[in-house]
């Protein structure tokens, strides 16, 4: 196995790209070494971007945030600014893991791995995240619900990486959250996660909103009709009920020793209605 | 030489005070030398292959592309671990368990092992090994391995004269059930189920073994009992007791799961093959997939009782999966369950059945928790129904002195009534409950045990003091020794250093398992020390020239009685052992004992819990444990055990199970998906101490490492069921079973 430590994403993506067998990236590794500790997989390339220094940091712009792919997940939930605009977001980033772990794992790495239950994924997609790429051909930002394909799979091409996470800048009068129910109260998988993310009028109504699920299904699901539920709505009884209805038909998940069918199932309309509300008082609803 | 065991109702000086334990320092800065923390020149790492099947006939192994691989020293298979167990069912057993023989038994059974120069290249030989399997039906499910047309896990085991997994029928009980039923006014009847657990150590079992081609062996292991392991290994393996030499390491933990051997015997085998040391370490999957877990268990229970609250009759029908192979399981379970109680009329029949999953080991008070969980549920139902308090109720049918025990013995003191009375009068069993939450309680008995002990004690000439005891030190005994050596000879704690000495420097010793460390190596320490006093006493009247009966120990020196000798200044023990070499050589005590008289043991718990309705998700609020120690030699550490022991029911009750699959392989062998609770996952948990003394014990001492695990499944069960209003029947009470109890209740009204 050869380790790359290249300081370009040129480099890297050429190393990827040149590579003869099995090639990785590797970020915090949090994922990655496990991987390769139990066997699980033999790469002959690891390409470790941590050296590159457009990822290894968060950029504060007049369009919103850039997230190098690099920064380890403490470092987001230290960004007074980050945790202002996007609350959802960092609190999601947050709960991957436990101290150890939060030293090292990144968003991005989160993303790639592809894990139907990343706990940042639901909240990246709520906040409207885009992922920027680059491989030998180039540059392209990709909306991040578009990178995750399948458990364990991505749309990324062999020479291609994620280069940063761009957040956009929040709207007026927006808010998101994101919760996910674990069975223990840390180092644990979401059975079910909820992100949400929505933005009210001036009479306090939702205006737009989006509800994304995780754990409940191949990749993370943007479900339409959940979000259509509370639009034009004060979060009314009602119009939470037929959300949470939304969210429990927008359910494919598998029955395994992390939850069954029924209860994720169950717990998916729960968790986005009380995302929901949290989403709407920091948006300003009352 | 026999000693006086009865209980004295001595003063303490320092016996039952708090100092830091002698091992903690080296303990949290990782000093300390756990089973994989050490290593010898050139020596090998070990790696162990496993069945992927639950049940499969192995027909060949072939290991020659193994044996070819560079840096792969050896390969070995069942075949070099030739039966020579002569007829011993039992040993034959473990034999085939640390190594399959003819057939895989569960998924995760070692079936050949081999050690080489590196991990990689172990694992690497792994691969290289083709074993050709037949698979064959099988059964994980203790019902169903019950059943007449269940797949037969070891054909030579036979039941009303036919091939069955119901390896064992034991029954326990007095008095006539069936009149006692006929006058109850309430009776109360239900079913349980509580899934297989793993007592889930942090430190995974591990070993260096070296065994030369003079037949001398060392091991050094992490193990609660290195006598155990070196008789096991040896007669397994052909070799003399004398020439193993095992050295226990520092434990992380082992709860029961370390009372066994599983890849020691490997580990030796590698290490004669290859001629140098191998050291073996389990990952976490061969932890969960290898070692021993606890039962999974069906339970029927009955109570009858009159509406003034006395039980007419009780009777418990259990079924105990005892893993591969025969075990004790369901017959502690039938002992335990209403040990509690004095009924009139009471009976227990309990099965060990066995199935395709891991051989079962003990795991803390093994099998009471279970059987309590049944008992103590259904004690709350017949409460509920007569409208009396929990409590009361309890109180009113708790087992007293001179109460025959359900399970035999007739009892002495004991602590059942008292932790009743205290729980009654405890401030948490009147603070308020919120929302969404519920308060139960739950009752808990173990045995305990005490066993042979040998324990020899060392006086250097600057008067500080070696103790070596041959009990593994699980949970600060160390602590509890010296203070037990200080307080006999008069000086102070940090004058005495305890260590757990090898197999070759004392007799044998019985593990560390049954609460038995404090209780029999704290008795065999008390009558080493005296043996010490007696020879100081006769250096002092060598010394002084006067008769030994003039002389009497006390605050750590030698004092000469009567007004003749009142011009002596007292002999300190310092003096006495700088003149050793001179006055006739080292002084030391020694004393080798079979404790007898382990004091039985009694818990009573109180729990609060808040449910959230819409998930099912349990929290743990606040927890109270009551208990007798008979006597706490060291505080902390009794409160120690009394903590741990709660939290592992806590994890038991909520969330650890093992998940097995339609193909017989287990589902979850991580900490990620078989889920103990972490630190956030706990309250502080509440202790209370209560010392009824063993009469059996010069000190009172019982054991109190296990009874703290009996109670929690039922009094978190309790708990749950109070906070949801719907009986919760089967553990893990997880999220999804919760919500699914509580949907259930919704759509019946
Ligand atoms: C103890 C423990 C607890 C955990 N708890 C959680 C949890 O609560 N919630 C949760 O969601 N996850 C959890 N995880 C999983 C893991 O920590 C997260 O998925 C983490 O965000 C991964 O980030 P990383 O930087 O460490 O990724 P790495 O391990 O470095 O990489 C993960 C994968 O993504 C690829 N990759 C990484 N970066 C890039 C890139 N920039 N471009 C292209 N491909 C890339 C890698 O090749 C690899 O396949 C846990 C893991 C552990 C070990």
């Amino acid at each position: 196995m050869r380790y790359e430590a290249p300081s370009t994403t040129r480099e890297a993506s050429a190393l990827l790209a040149n590579a003869k067998g099995k090639a990785v990236v590797l970020a915090g590794g949090t994922d990655l070494l496990a991987r390769l500790k139990s066997g699980d997989i033999e790469p002959d390339l690891v390409v470790d971007i941590k050296r590159i220094d457009t990822t290894q940091s968060i950029k504060r712009m007049a369009s919103g945030f850039r997230i190098g792919a690099s920064v380890p997940c403490v470092e987001i939930g230290r960004s007074a600014a980050l945790k202002r605009a996007w609350p959802g977001v960092v609190e999601a980033a947050q709960l991957i893991g436990s101290d150890q772990i939060q030293g090292r794992c990144t968003i991005a790495g989160n993303l790639c791995n592809a894990s139907p239950a990343a706990d940042s994924v639901p909240a990246l997609i709520a906040a409207g995240a885009k992922a920027s790429v680059v491989g030998t051909a180039g540059r392209r930002t990709v909306a991040v619900e578009k990178i995750t394909t399948g458990p364990g799979k991505t749309s990324l091409g062999k020479d291609e990486i994620v280069e940063s996470i761009n957040l956009p800048k929040r709207p007026p009068r927006t808010g998101d959250a994101y919760l996910r129910f674990t069975p223990r109260t840390e180092m644990d998988i979401a059975v079910v996660g909820a992100g949400v993310c929505l933005t009210l009028n001036g009479k306090g109504e939702v205006s737009k909103a989006r509800v994304v699920l995780g754990a409940v299904a191949p990749t993370a699901v943007i479900v339409a009709d959940a979000a259509n539920a509370i639009i034009g709505s004060r979060l009314e009884d009602s119009a939470l009920a037929e959300m949470a209805a939304a969210c429990e038909a927008a359910c494919n998940p598998i029955d395994d020793m992390r939850g069954t069918i029924e209860f994720r199932t169950d717990v998916s309309g729960v968790l986005a209605k009380r995302a929901a509300k949290i989403a709407y008082q920091r948006a300003g609803g009352k | 030489m026999a000693h006086d065991t009865s209980y004295t109702d001595q003063d303490f000086k320092i016996v039952g005070s708090r100092p830091p334990r002698p091992d903690g320092i080296d303990k949290v800065t990782g000093r300390a030398r756990y089973g994989a923390d050490v290593s010898a020149p050139g020596q090998l790492v070990g790696r162990v292959l496993r069945s992927p099947h639950a049940h499969a006939k192995i027909r060949k192994i072939d290991t020659s592309r193994a044996q070819k691989l560079k840096g792969v020293k050896a390969v070995i298979t069942s075949k070099d671990l030739p039966d020579l167990t002569e007829g011993n069912r039992g040993n034959y057993d473990i034999l085939e368990n640390c190594m399959a023989r003819e057939h895989a038994l569960y998924d995760g059974h070692a079936v050949a092992a081999v050690a080489a120069v590196d991990e990689q290249t172990a694992r690497k030989a792994l691969k290289l090994i083709k074993v050709d399997y037949k698979v064959l039906p099988h059964v994980t499910d203790v019902d169903a391995a019950m059943q007449d047309d269940a797949p037969v896990v070891q054909p030579h085991i036979q039941h009303d004269g036919k091939p069955s997994n119901i390896c064992n029928v034991s029954q326990f009980g007095h008095g006539d059930v069936e009149a006692g039923f006929a006058q109850a006014d309430v009776i109360v009847e239900k079913t349980y189920k509580t899934e297989q657990t793993h007592q889930g150590y942090i430190e995974p079992h591990a070993c260096l073994a070296s065994v030369g081609p003079d037949g001398q062996g060392e091991l050094w292991v992490t193990t609660q009992g290195h006598f155990t392991v070196r008789n096991l290994c040896a007669s397994l393996l052909g070799m003399d007791i004398a020439k193993l030499k095992v050295t226990s390491s520092e434990i992380g933990g082992g709860f029961g799961g370390k009372t066994h051997i599983w890849t020691e015997p490997l580990a030796l085998a590698l290490s004669r093959k290859a001629n140098l040391p191998v050291k073996l370490v389990m990952s976490r999957e061969d932890v969960f997939k290898g070692s021993g877990p606890t039962c999974s268990t069906s339970m029927d229970i009955k109570i009858g009782a009159k509406k003034d609250g006395t039980v007419t009759a009780a009777s418990a029908t259990l079924r105990y999966h005892a893993g591969p192979h025969p075990g004790p399981w369901g017959m502690l379970g039938g002992m335990t369950a209403w040990a509690c109680y004095d009924f009139e009329n009471v009976q227990s029949i309990a099965y060990d059945v066995l199935v395709n999953r891991p051989k079962v080991a003990a795991y803390r008070a093994p099998s009471a928790p279970m059987a309590a969980f049944g008992v103590e549920s259904t004690m709350d139902l017949v409460a509920e129904a007569i409208g009396m308090d929990p409590v009361d109720f309890r109180i009113k049918n708790a087992a007293k002195e001179g109460t025959r025990a359900s399970y035999g013995p007739t009892y002495g003191p004991i602590g059942i009534g008292p932790t009743l009375e205290a729980v009654k009068n405890h401030p948490h069993m009147r603070a308020r409950l919120g929302k969404n939450q519920g308060r139960g309680m739950a009752c808990g008995f173990w045995f305990n045990f005490g066993g042979q002990t040998c324990t020899d004690l060392n006086i250097g000439v600057d008067g500080s003091v070696n103790l070596t005891v041959g009990t593994v030190d699980v949970g600060g005994a160390r602590a509890s020794m010296s203070l037990i050596a200080a307080e006999e000879l008069g000086i102070p704690y940090d004058q005495v250093k305890c260590n757990v000495g090898d197999t070759a420097s004392l007799g044998h010793n019985d593990t560390t398992e049954g609460s038995r460390g404090t209780f029999s190596s704290g008795m065999a320490t008390i009558f080493a020390a005296r043996n010490a006093i007696e020879e100081m006493k006769a250096r002092a009247a060598k010394t002084w020239e006067i008769d030994i009966e003039d002389i009497e120990w006390r605050d750590g020196a030698a004092h000469a009685m009567g007004m003749q000798h009142s011009n002596l200044a007292p002999l300190s023990l310092a003096e006495i052992a700088g003149a050793s070499p001179g006055t006739g050589g080292p002084i030391a005590g020694h004393n080798e004992v079979v404790a007898d008289g382990a004091g039985v043991s009694f818990a009573s718990h109180i729990c609060d819990v808040e449910v959230d309705p819409e998930t099912g998700a349990t929290r743990v609020i606040r927890y109270t444990v009551v208990q007798d120690a008979g006597k706490a030699i060291h505080p902390d550490y009794v409160e120690g055990q009394f903590q741990g022991g709660a939290a592992q029911g806590i994890g038991w009750a909520l969330n650890e199970e093992y998940v097995y699959g339609e193909d017989g392989c287990l589902q979850n062998p991580s900490f990620l998906d078989y889920r103990i609770p972490v630190c956030s996952d706990l309250p502080f948990i509440d202790t209370e101490i209560l010392e009824i003394p063993n009469p059996n014990h010069p000190y009172g001492i019982r054991g109190v490492g296990e009874t703290s695990i009996v109670p929690p499944l039922a009094a978190i069960g309790n708990a749950v069921s109070s906070a949801v209003g719907v009986r919760l029947d089967h553990t893990p009470m997880s999220p999804p079973r919760v919500l699914k109890a509580i949907k259930e209740k919704q759509a019946g009204g």
